[in-house]
């Protein structure tokens, strides 16, 4: 296992545990994961259901906290002692990076701003906020529906503007979950093919959870998840062209 | 950062502007409840200041003419516009009775003043229409608000009288129109019993055998037929007078009781319209709880209806004050919304009642901090539901 020291970009898990409640009852949801994965690299976590896929990408997430274990991210330890509620919001908000299997866009918000609200929150000012998530819409090719609602756009448009808007904060990782699910084989390439070409631009270690079987040959790593533990394996890393 | 709320108001317009309009409506029955208040204490006092009297001289242990039956002899007048320091001294009669004409039936406040000087208290400040009582009988003014029109002829008990003028806020405590004719009328449509009423009485008199003789039967008859009842005496001070002297010595050496203005207007907002006051009051709280009920469903179901938006702005940190600022702000916008909404209602509508409505701008102010108060407590489970909500939902599982 490498020290975060010597791989101090990405992220690095180390015998992360998740248990759910206490005495008999209690649940060993996770049993001890190892991860790594690089900046600028795509993988993929795959795992039936059960096998502990959803919680361990909530405490990647920083959504819950792990019972034990180390998570590095570019190489600063996240999980340790002393760890408050409003520091994890503030990991998720400046750090962490999620597209999910919905787009689950704000339906009020027009595309600029969904895009941009993760900057906003963070206290940048709306028109620098707005014109660096205009730079990601254009590097998506969606910059013509940026006045756009969310409601006026197609599912492949709005699953690209998720990704912009998980993107926007230039996040060190970014966690997607089932983002091809809903979507044709040429949209889930083209996806796939944008976090990929993201990854590499904006250096990001991403993590796609996915049962997509159009999906998994593209990866080069692939992490599987089975009774809590995880177990590495090399990916056929198909080209997406 | 951009206001979340004022986006989704944007967004949803018409559902806020549908759910405003019927709290809008809601208030602007609570403002015009409050208006009626407003309204018949302006009444009361209106009543007071158009009388033109400084003090109300009544009989002694009552309350005055409008809170208690109140009677005095018709020539105590002479006695107090004698008094040094008086300037006029008027017999005036009040009495509520249905009246009509041919065309229209309102029930007014029918008010008996002596003709001839229209400047002796009682009689109404100012005319729209016509000219004052000048003859001594079936001559009356009417307050505009009775329906009745210049040159109508109105059934009075038995007599018929032509209004030969018109006035405005003329009206009693309660809200009815005041009719103003000449004192003895007054007092005959007051006191005097009808013809069957006079037979059985005679009869009764005759009857008696203490009361045998004819001489003595007549003076009793007479008696009891007695209409040289009025029901105050308004007294006009002439400047400098000391009012409370005046008051003491007629209070002293009449046997009467005298109230000041300040006296007659705390008896007709404090006992009189005291028992409506509570009642509208009673409305308002209710009002207010089913505006409250309201507002509190509005944006519990609105915020219901974003959880899975709420998680998703948990999950990328949004801070929780900013998600309970957008619930509040929602519930403050519904609430001003409903009240401009209502505002507008209220105004409009205030001239349709039948009674007097005050809208007072101080009244609008605290109706509209009432309602955001309401609107801002009413959020709290809203905002309270919206806290609980994890950011892990936007990730299922």
């Amino acid at each position: 296992m490498q020290k975060p020291d010597q791989n101090p970009q990405g992220i690095l898990i180390e015998g992360l545990k998740k248990r759910y409640g206490q005495g008999e009852t209690a649940v060993d949801a996770l049993k001890g994961v190892h991860m790594q994965v690089a900046a600028g690299e795509v993988v993929g976590l795959v795992g039936p259901s059960g096998s502990g896929k959803s919680t361990l990408l909530k405490c990647l997430g920083a959504v819950i906290e792990p019972t034990a274990g180390r998570m590095y991210l570019n190489g600063k330890r996240i999980y340790d002692d002393g760890w408050l509620v409003d520091d994890l919001r503030a990991l998720r908000r400046d750090r962490i990076g999620f597209v999910f299997q919905a787009p689950y866009l704000i339906p009020f918000l027009d595309v600029l701003d969904n895009v941009a609200l993760p900057r906003m929150l963070a206290g940048e000012p709306n028109p620098q906020a707005r014109s660096e998530a205009m730079n990601l819409l254009k590097a998506l090719d969606i910059q013509h529906r940026a006045q756009a609602m969310p409601s006026q756009l197609s599912g492949g448009e709005q699953q690209r503007v998720a990704i912009a808007r998980g993107l926007v904060n230039h996040p060190p990782v970014v966690l997607a979950d089932e983002p091809t699910a809903p979507l044709d084989s040429a949209r889930a390439m083209m996806v796939m093919r944008i976090l990929q070409q993201m990854a590499r631009d904006y250096q990001a270690a991403i993590i796609v959870v996915t049962h997509d079987e159009k999906i998994i040959p593209t990866f080069r790593r692939i992490y599987h998840i089975r009774d809590g533990i995880t177990v590495e394996e090399a990916g056929e890393g198909r080209p997406l062209d | 950062m951009i206001s979340l709320a004022g986006r989704d108001i944007l967004h949803a317009w018409g559902k806020f502007l549908f759910t405003g309009l019927g709290l809008g409506l809601l208030i602007g029955v609570t403002l015009s409840m409050a208006g009626v208040y407003r309204g018949m204490v302006e009444d009361g006092r209106a009543l007071i200041q158009a009388s033109g009297a400084d003090l109300w001289v009544v009989q002694q242990d009552t309350l005055g003419p409008f809170a208690e039956p109140s009677g005095l002899r018709d020539d105590l007048w002479r006695n107090i516009a004698a008094l040094e320091g008086v300037a006029a001294a008027a017999n005036v009669t009040y009495m509520t009775l249905q009246i009509h004409s041919d065309r229209h039936e309102s029930r007014v406040m029918l008010v008996g003043l002596t003709p001839g000087d229209n400047r002796l208290p009682g009689w109404p400040r100012f005319l729209l229409a016509g000219r004052h009582i000048s003859r001594g009988h079936y001559e009356a003014v009417a307050d505009i608000a009775s329906g009745f029109h210049l040159g109508e002829t109105l059934k009075i008990k038995r007599h018929h009288y032509t209004v030969v003028g018109l006035t405005r806020r003329m009206v009693s405590p309660s809200g009815d129109p005041m009719v103003f004719i000449p004192l003895k009328d007054a007092q005959e449509a007051q006191f005097q019993k009808d013809n069957d009423s006079i037979i059985r009485q005679r009869h009764r008199t005759a009857a008696n055998p203490v009361l045998s003789d004819s001489r003595v039967q007549t003076a009793v008859n007479a008696l009891l037929n007695n209409q040289q009842q009025v029901n105050a005496v308004l007294v006009r001070l002439q400047p400098g007078a000391q009012r409370t002297r005046i008051a003491e010595h007629i209070r002293r050496w009449q046997r009467l009781q005298v109230y000041d203005n300040q006296q007659m207007e705390r008896i007709l907002v404090g006992k009189l319209i005291a028992t409506a006051a509570r009642q509208i009051g009673l409305f308002l709280v209710i009002l207010s709880l089913v505006s409250a009920t309201i507002v509190a469903f509005i944006i519990y179901t609105l915020t219901m209806d974003k959880i899975r938006e709420i998680a998703v702005l948990k999950l990328i940190g949004t801070r929780n004050r900013t998600i309970a600022g957008m619930i509040l702000q929602q519930a403050l916008a519904l609430g001003i919304i409903g009240f401009v909404i209502g505002k507008i209602a209220a105004t409009f509508a205030a001239p349709h009642f039948p009674k007097y409505v005050v809208l007072l701008p101080r009244d609008s102010i605290t109706g509209l901090l009432a309602v955001l108060c309401i609107c801002a407590l009413a959020s709290l489970v809203a905002i309270r539901m919206a806290l609980k909500v994890d950011p892990a939902e936007a990730l299922g599982g």
